[in-house]
């Protein structure tokens, strides 16, 4: 169901994540490295014959990205909304998430062959939801070797199944039938690296909840660049699924990495580290600070989610989808302190 | 029949010529509400509860965890009957009873929130008895936003204990009823999960019930199911007693009793 072919092209980002570039290396006062030296495209045609074009970008020696829409998963775009990362060591390969279906897997794993023929040794999740592993099925082959947070199989045993019927509405019944919910084989309980020949990945496996209860991090040491998965929204509004008083916690301690750029969970493009925290620690202790007050004036749950957030409106895409559930999610963890 | 009783009938008159009338489900799905109704009441007539019972829920439900729910009594002042015990239904959940709230029949309650897990697109029916014994249905719609929030357990950091329960008071409102708030630390945990190795399903682990007194006088007794969210929540309006303590006990799906007595505080 796959036809790829191979186009290279000048950086076509989009005039808006341009915009937003300019505008942190000012604010970092870093120059960011004109790093997308190539693009391969690849196109998967899905079973009901769109074709979702599908391009990689090369972001550092030997690390890929491809950058997900800032869209909500639908049938026209394949659950084709996160960002996935592949990384060249001089012996083997590994993919970092595997987008939000089997034909974004598939695509994927088409782009990786054309950049490299060494083995495909591993398949790192960055957390549970859909658009990052509901992808896996595709790289399930001989040698292959699925790594994640110490906490991710139970998140998928717990959450799975109601991400399969939640997103069959929107996949489409032919790709729900396709996706394997395929746990992790190695678990990251603390840190762990992996080598690919000559390219160590750093996992850090975060303990608090924040985005999710399972994050995990890749760093590849010899380029400085960090894979973050949803523990870094740019542009796409952040989105709580953990815990808002957790993931503060974490921003600290994940800006001291020793990364020089980032490849986010969400958003178009690879930004200076740490500036690119900046816009999500914002929106997060804004978040805080309306929950907060209105917790302490009595206000019920129901009539505070309107008010949770409203000043990072015009900051974010996606803002409506996300804000009011991240607002409930705030106001109810909140309330307890 | 009484004269307010009588007043009563005409109050529920364009609903009694109608027994039962609920609004179908928007979705295509066959409505689950006649089946369940007689599941859930079998043998009783439920009339339409418009005029008894009002349920406040979102359309869209942005945290299917969380989905804040109202129930607020609307009989008319006139009826010397009272509502003795409202249950919630959530139509397309595994187990569809979310809580049955029993009023104390001192307790003046004309409103109760609480915070659901809904599974799907859904009907939320609330079922009022009356103090005549007589049941009346209201329903509300609500569509559950997919995505990335799914009912089950998040782990949560584990500072609090389970079982810990929080009281708040908010001043009178301008009727002199009071508000109160009630939290119990715990996961809720619907059982519903199947391990996807054994096959087997995760036991349930819920609070069952909680009861609310000021003093000797009990406000509220709630049987609760899975479908309340994780760290159920319950806010109600009441009429001020005497009462200088609020005492809180709660029991869940193990065996654990927890209770604890809060210090009334100062009606504002």
């Amino acid at each position: 169901m796959l036809r790829c072919t191979i186009s290279y092209f000048i950086d076509n980002e989009p005039a808006g994540a341009m915009r937003r570039t300019g505008r942190i290396v000012r604010r970092s006062g870093r120059v960011l490295a004109a790093a997308w030296m190539c693009a391969l495209a690849a196109t998967a045609v899905c079973p009901a014959g769109a074709q979702v074009p599908f391009a990689i970008r090369q972001i550092a020696d030997g690390d890929y990205a491809h950058f997900g829409r800032i869209a909500l998963t639908s049938s026209e775009n394949l659950g084709d909304i996160a960002n996935l990362g592949i990384v060249i060591g001089r012996d083997a390969a590994a993919v970092i998430d595997t987008g939000g279906s089997v034909a974004v897997g598939e695509a994927a794993l088409a782009a990786l062959r054309q950049v490299t023929g060494k083995p495909l040794r591993y398949v790192i999740n960055t957390h549970e939801h859909p658009d990052h592993l509901f992808g896996n099925a595709a790289f399930a082959l001989p040698g292959v070797t699925f790594v994640g947070h110490a906490n991710l199989p139970a998140s998928i045993r717990e959450h799975g199944p109601f991400y399969l019927h939640s997103f069959r509405d929107l996949l489409g019944a032919d790709e729900i039938a396709r996706v394997r919910l395929i746990p992790p084989a190695v678990l990251v309980t603390d840190t762990m690296e992996l080598d690919l020949g000559g390219r160590t990945l750093l996992l850090t496996a975060w303990h608090q909840a924040a985005h999710t209860d399972c994050d995990l991090t890749v760093l590849d040491e010899q380029t400085h660049t960090l894979f973050a998965g949803d523990l870094v929204f740019l542009d796409h509004v952040p989105v709580i699924d953990g815990s808002l008083k957790g993931w503060l916690d974490v921003l600290p301690r994940l800006a001291a990495m020793n990364a020089e750029r980032v490849v986010p969970g969400h958003g178009l493009w690879v930004a200076p580290w740490p500036a690119a925290l900046d816009d999500e620690r914002r929106y997060l202790l804004a978040i805080q600070a309306d929950a907060r007050r209105l917790i302490a004036s009595g206000t019920p749950l129901a009539d505070a989610v309107p008010h949770i957030g409203e000043s990072e409106r015009t900051r974010w895409r996606l803002f409506d989808d996300y804000n009011p559930r991240n607002a409930t999610a705030a106001f109810s963890e909140l309330e307890w302190e | 029949m009484t004269t307010n009783r009588r007043a009563l009938m005409a109050l529920f008159a364009g609903g009694l010529l109608v027994p039962g009338r609920v609004r179908a489900a928007a979705a295509g799905d066959t409505d689950r509400w006649p089946d369940l109704a007689r599941l859930i009441f079998p043998g009783e007539v439920l009339r339409d509860g418009a005029s008894v019972v009002e349920i406040d829920a979102p359309y869209r439900a942005e945290d299917a965890a969380v989905v804040p729910v109202t129930l607020r009594t609307t009989l008319d002042a006139r009826t010397p009957l009272q509502v003795r015990k409202i249950t919630l239904v959530i139509d397309a959940n595994p187990v569809p009873v979310a809580a049955t709230f029993t009023l104390g029949p001192e307790a003046g309650i004309d409103r109760i929130a609480t915070r659901v897990r809904v599974d799907d697109y859904t009907n939320i029916h609330a079922v009022a008895e009356l103090s005549d014994g007589a049941l009346y249905a209201a329903s509300r719609f609500v569509k559950a936003a997919g995505g990335c929030s799914a009912p089950a357990l998040k782990q949560t950091a584990g500072d609090i204990p389970l079982g810990t329960l929080r009281f708040r008071g908010f001043p009178a409102n301008d009727t002199g009823l009071r508000e109160a708030q009630v939290m119990v630390r715990h996961p809720n945990y619907s059982g519903m999960q199947m391990d996807q190795i054994s096959r087997l399903y995760i036991p349930a682990d819920f609070v069952q019930s909680l009861r609310i007194h000021q003093a000797d006088r009990l406000l509220l007794t709630i049987e609760g199911g899975i479908s309340v969210s994780e760290n159920p929540s319950f806010r109600f309006s009441f009429r001020p007693g005497e009462g200088k303590t609020f005492r809180v006990e709660a029991a869940d799906s193990q065996g654990r009793q927890f209770s604890t007595t809060f210090p009334a505080e100062p009606a504002a």
